[in-house]
């Protein structure tokens, strides 16, 4: 009996499992002085993928015996993650050049891990949400430790190994649990027995509960499991950070609004008071700590807790309105924080020292004025200033909260994104306000000018028409 | 003796596995070790889903500890990796000794 298999729902899939090997054995044969040819067929191979996904547009389809869904939810996170992975390709050429290590692999090991993502927003099932994780997280392990010669990026891969496969296994005994209390491991299967069992095994189901809020809330560093990723974050490739903070994070949510919002509805007195005393802490926290950076890198690495924390809010408020915001946000996240760190890359390459310390930032203002006013427009956006991405994110989550009556969440929020405006634009004072040290050179290669500028015309195409964005969102978000 | 093993010997054991694992991955020093205690933990959720399929009598948890088998093979083949690489360079294999950045 053949199974019933939606090929063309999954596509977009099969185009990244193939083509990601033919870019393998393709890099193979191509020569030392055409290597950058390698990043344009990675290019080229993520915008099929998404020209691929048009058509599945508004035809929600379920396949895999129930365990697959390709609707307009899965679909627009597909398209942050392809969108943060084309924008991470363009700041990883000229970056792994001057590090001599652009091979093949590294492309190839990137489009595995947005697979791994595409599959975790499609999944409805427990046990494709842990496959699509664990492709999404060992892919990652490999890119962060990348630079193997490098003594930073090999302590970074080791403990995102270690913490990563800890949290894992946390999860997956949540998973066995859920799947014990149920007897099966479809999301939409586990909502039906627990309406008609709403008092089954409260206990042994809270226990679960809490392992998969462990296991999620590494991937999205939340606090108390955010321990990994100031380290991870500075240890990786730039690049590969840029990709990393937004990417798995995105993936992660799509998978806990499926989970929780979705399969978890009906318990939602079982988490909802946990998740938002973590929001809580993580933004407040996060924020704390990313006061005390020095260095840029590990600042936006904290920023990256305390976005995560915001973006916990959309989680509690829940419904297709919570889960629009979360959407939204994943959107306009995406290209303020690739667009962050990727100035972070071109800093550190071109200013002969190593680093990407707050002095390296002093006076960039005069070295190199475009660059500098690039970085101005995302910190704004990052701290959540008008007309830019990151306010209307920050305004739809807020807004959302306090529609659901939960204001005081909402004034811990705005109290929060207020203070995280200091080292924000702490940033641009030592740009513009600092004398530079020396006369480093800047120079901005041509494919990260390139990802720079989508970055800014993302913060502000998504500044200026919020709503058509957040209309998309909403529909996406009601039918998942 | 007659009748099935009760499904808490098993749930029992695994619990006690994964927290052998848990307290391992804590508190060994030497990089194998900490890897060994992972596999542990996953080794305690396989036990657990191959007893609830069986006391369900649903197949979906076998299926599940297949796919557990697998990555975990593909986790270990990088995570070794990536160990191999540490200690080309520091030489050691103590997680003491991850300094560079801070914890």
């Amino acid at each position: 009996m053949m199974p019933d298999i939606h090929y063309a729902a999954i596509l977009p899939e099969l185009c990244l499992v193939v083509f990601g090997l033919g870019h393998l054995m393709l890099s193979f044969t191509v020569r030392e002085e055409n290597k950058g040819s390698l990043a344009a067929m990675a290019i080229l191979i993520l915008a099929v993928a998404g020209a691929t996904m048009i058509p599945l547009w508004n035809h929600p389809v379920v396949t895999f015996a129930g365990s697959y869904a390709v609707d307009n939810f899965a679909l627009f996170f597909k398209w942050v993650f392809l969108l943060a992975a084309v924008l991470a390709i363009l700041h990883s050429g000229s970056y792994l050049r001057q590090e001599g290590m652009e091979h093949g692999e590294y492309y190839t090991l990137l489009l595995f891990a947005v697979l791994g993502m595409m599959v975790m927003a499609s999944a409805r099932d427990l046990m494709v949400v842990y496959v699509g994780l664990e492709l999404m997280s060992i892919t990652f392990y490999c890119l962060v430790g990348y630079l193997r010669g490098r003594l930073g990026s090999n302590e970074a891969a080791l403990k995102y190994f270690i913490l990563g496969a800890f949290s894992s296994a946390f999860l997956l005994y949540g998973f066995s649990l859920i799947y014990g209390i149920t007897g099966t491991t479809s999301i939409a299967g586990i909502h039906t027995f627990l309406a008609a069992h709403p008092e089954a095994m409260a206990a042994p189901l809270a226990l679960a509960i809490v392992m998969v809020i462990v296991g999620l809330g590494f991937k999205v560093s939340m606090v108390p499991f955010h321990f990994w990723s100031p380290d991870v974050y500075t240890g990786a490739p730039t690049p590969v950070t840029a990709f990393l903070s937004v990417g798995s994070e995105a993936a992660a949510f799509a998978a806990i609004l499926r989970i929780f919002v979705s399969g978890l509805s009906g318990q939602s007195e079982l988490w909802t008071g946990l998740v938002t005393a973590l929001a809580v802490i993580t933004m407040t926290v996060g924020n704390l700590m990313a006061i005390q950076q020095r260095d840029v890198k590990r600042m936006l690495a904290y920023s990256s807790v305390t976005h995560a924390g915001y973006i916990l809010v959309g989680v509690v408020v829940g419904g297709s309105v919570g889960s629009a915001t979360v959407m939204f946000y994943m959107l306009s996240y995406a290209f303020m924080n690739v667009g962050a760190f990727g100035v972070v890359a071109a800093l550190n390459r071109t200013d002969g020292r190593e680093g990407s310390n707050l002095d390296h930032f002093a006076g960039l203002a005069k070295l190199h004025p475009a660059l500098a006013a690039v970085m101005l427009m995302l910190m704004l956006s990052l701290a959540g200033i008008p007309p830019t991405a990151g306010f209307f994110g920050k305004f739809y989550i807020f807004m959302g909260a306090v529609k659901a009556n939960l204001i005081w969440l909402a004034i811990i929020g705005m109290l929060n994104s207020a203070v995280s405006a200091y080292y924000y634009l702490r940033v641009a004072v030592y740009m513009y306000m600092r004398e530079p040290e020396g006369e480093p050179q800047v120079m901005v290669p041509v494919s990260m000018r390139w990802s720079l500028a989508a970055s800014i015309i993302g913060i502000f195409g998504l500044g200026l028409f919020p709503d058509a964005v957040l209309a998309l969102a909403r529909a996406s978000a009601a039918a998942f | 003796m007659s009748g099935p093993i009760p499904l808490q010997w098993p749930l029992a054991l695994s619990a006690l596995l994964f927290t052998l694992g848990v307290v391992g991955v804590l508190t060994r020093r030497n990089m194998i070790q900490v890897f060994m205690s992972l596999e542990l933990m996953l080794n305690a959720v396989n036990l657990n889903l191959v007893a609830f399929a069986r006391h369900s009598e649903s197949i979906t948890g076998q299926v599940f500890v297949l796919f557990v088998f697998t990555v975990a093979a593909a986790e270990a083949a990088v995570g070794l990796a990536i160990i191999i690489a540490f200690y080309r360079n520091k030489q050691t294999l103590n997680v003491d000794e991850f300094n560079l950045l801070k914890w």
